[in-house]
């Protein structure tokens, strides 16, 4: 049976690490290179780093990150932000990333997921579409890190992805960002319900029953966590953690839940070859 | 044991080539047909679309030098991925093309789940191992360990002893697959952490034996 993954998303600011609240106000939170060796050392299901200035800045991901997270560890691993081009996707994949993420270039020239997807395959094609609920309850798509209203609804956004060939998306409600206090279940409902590509829910995660909720009512096929796994107690102390088999067990169906903990039994002899 | 992996210009090389480095091994990229020459083991890797892989490899010059290596020499191999696939008869992926037929019979066709059973396309994410027969490649691999798939296409209609494994996405399709020293995987163990190193490590061992159930 397919599992669900719990997906940390890093995200890289000027400073490093960087985490904050609907999308704002953002702290340091740490050094990009120990944070992704200590969730390799979790054996997570899957890592996401988006470097968050590039669009703002007008410039490419600063691939020497990736290089440097793809060197040291061996988990499934997505990699983005700033990304506009061919060459850009080439550049992310040569690095050491295995999935490239597109978010602002997705929405404003949709061709960009073509030929990605012809080139690279659409299973490498991660479309990351960030979604504010304003106050009168309608949804808006937003690019360049939450700073540029589209006009755009999100469903129509992942409809218009999936045609061009996007293999996943990632739907983040940008209100819920940061926030801990649960998924926007009915956003990723939606989207779900509008595409046929697996969806990976974003923004709210603060605990194994807000994963199970979106996974379970929303339709999600895996939960993307960025303050829960990097934020630890009421006062936010930095501390990465990664959900336990057993916490996921208690709210998931067992078929469900990769059994990260099951390696094989050392064995001396044959150690060198 | 030196390992070559085959560097047709389909693909991310970087991941594979670490895990077996991690092993203690010795990596050759072979970026061309020259390189088929001295080699004890070769993996053949590759992410992207059935015809345009094929289409690399005709147009680098692979084809014969991979024939001579595989079919004449026997020099054991490891397809990871569209690398097995490619080891099919013909693909469905960009066109009717051939395969390189290495496992006597084979079609590479889209996965059909059902849509009752909600499973959609790619593939994407850890799944089981299931029907795991004997083979040494899974050599203490616990069962129940999960690997790491990234794919739309799958071998369809091979010869059941050709099947290794299975794995199920709403439908149930072939996971692993061998033919004496041909060995494919649609799952990529150079992303599944220990269990996916293990069988790296299995498949240098096999490699080594130079018998061939």
């Amino acid at each position: 049976m397919h599992k669900t993954r719990v997906i940390p998303v890093l995200l890289l600011g000027a400073r490093g690490l960087e985490k904050g609240v609907g999308f704002r106000n953002r702290v340091y939170v740490g050094c990009p290179r120990n944070a992704a060796r200590v969730f390799n050392a979790h054996r997570v299901d899957e890592l996401v780093l988006v470097d968050i200035v590039a669009t703002p800045n007008c410039r490419p991901t600063r691939v020497d990150y990736v290089q440097e997270i793809a060197r040291e560890t061996t988990m499934p691993f997505a990699a983005g932000g700033g990304v506009r081009s061919l060459d850009d996707m080439r550049r992310l994949l040569e690095a050491g990333a295995d999935r490239v993420v597109l978010n602002t270039a997705a929405v404003e020239n949709p061709c960009l997921i073509e030929s990605g997807a012809s080139r690279f395959g659409s299973q490498c094609m991660l479309v990351s579409i960030d979604a504010l609920r304003h106050p009168d309850g309608r949804y808006e798509v937003f690019t360049a890190c939450g700073t540029r209203p589209a006009g755009i609804d999100p469903v129509e956004a992942a409809r218009i992805a999936e045609a061009a060939g996007a293999g996943e998306l990632l739907v983040t409600a940008i209100h819920r960002d940061g926030t801990m206090s649960g998924y926007d279940v009915d956003l990723v409902r939606r989207v779900v319900d509008a595409v046929n590509i697996p969806v990976i829910a974003g923004g709210g995660a603060g605990s194994v029953e807000h994963i199970a909720e979106v996974v379970l009512r929303g339709g999600a096929a895996a939960a993307a966590c960025g303050a829960f796994v990097v934020f630890y107690g009421k006062r936010r102390t930095v501390l990465i953690t990664y959900p336990s088999v057993r916490d996921l067990r208690a709210v998931l169906p067992e078929e469900r839940v990769r059994n990260r903990d099951l390696v094989p039994p050392p064995d001396m002899t044959a150690a060198r070859l | 044991m030196k390992v070559t992996i085959i560097d047709y210009g389909a693909g991310n090389l970087g991941s594979v080539t670490r895990a077996f480095e991690s092993l203690g091994t010795e990596v050759i990229l072979g970026r061309d047909p020259v390189s088929l020459a001295g080699a004890d083991a070769l993996v053949l890797p590759g992410v992207g679309a059935f015809a345009e892989a094929m289409m690399f490899l005709d147009r680098g010059g692979w084809l014969g030098p991979l024939r001579e290596a595989v079919l004449e020499r026997r020099v054991p191999v490891l397809g990871i991925c569209l690398g097995m696939q490619l080891m099919a008869t013909r693909g469905e992926e960009g066109g009717n093309t051939p395969g390189l037929n290495w496992l006597d019979g084979g079609v590479v066709r889209r996965l059909c789940p059902p849509p009752e059973s909600g499973a959609r396309l790619p593939h994407i994410g850890w799944n089981d191992l299931i029907d795991r027969g004997e083979h040494p490649i899974f050599a203490g691999i616990p069962a129940g360990a999960t690997f790491y798939f990234a794919h739309s296409y799958h071998v369809d209609a091979l010869p059941e002893d050709r099947v290794l494994c299975r794995s199920s996405h709403g439908v149930s399709f072939a996971a692993a697959v061998a033919r004496d020293h041909i060995l494919g995987v649609q799952f990529h163990p150079e992303k599944s952490y220990v269990n996916g190193l293990r069988l790296l490590r299995n498949f240098l061992e096999f490699a080594g034996r130079r018998t061939y159930a």
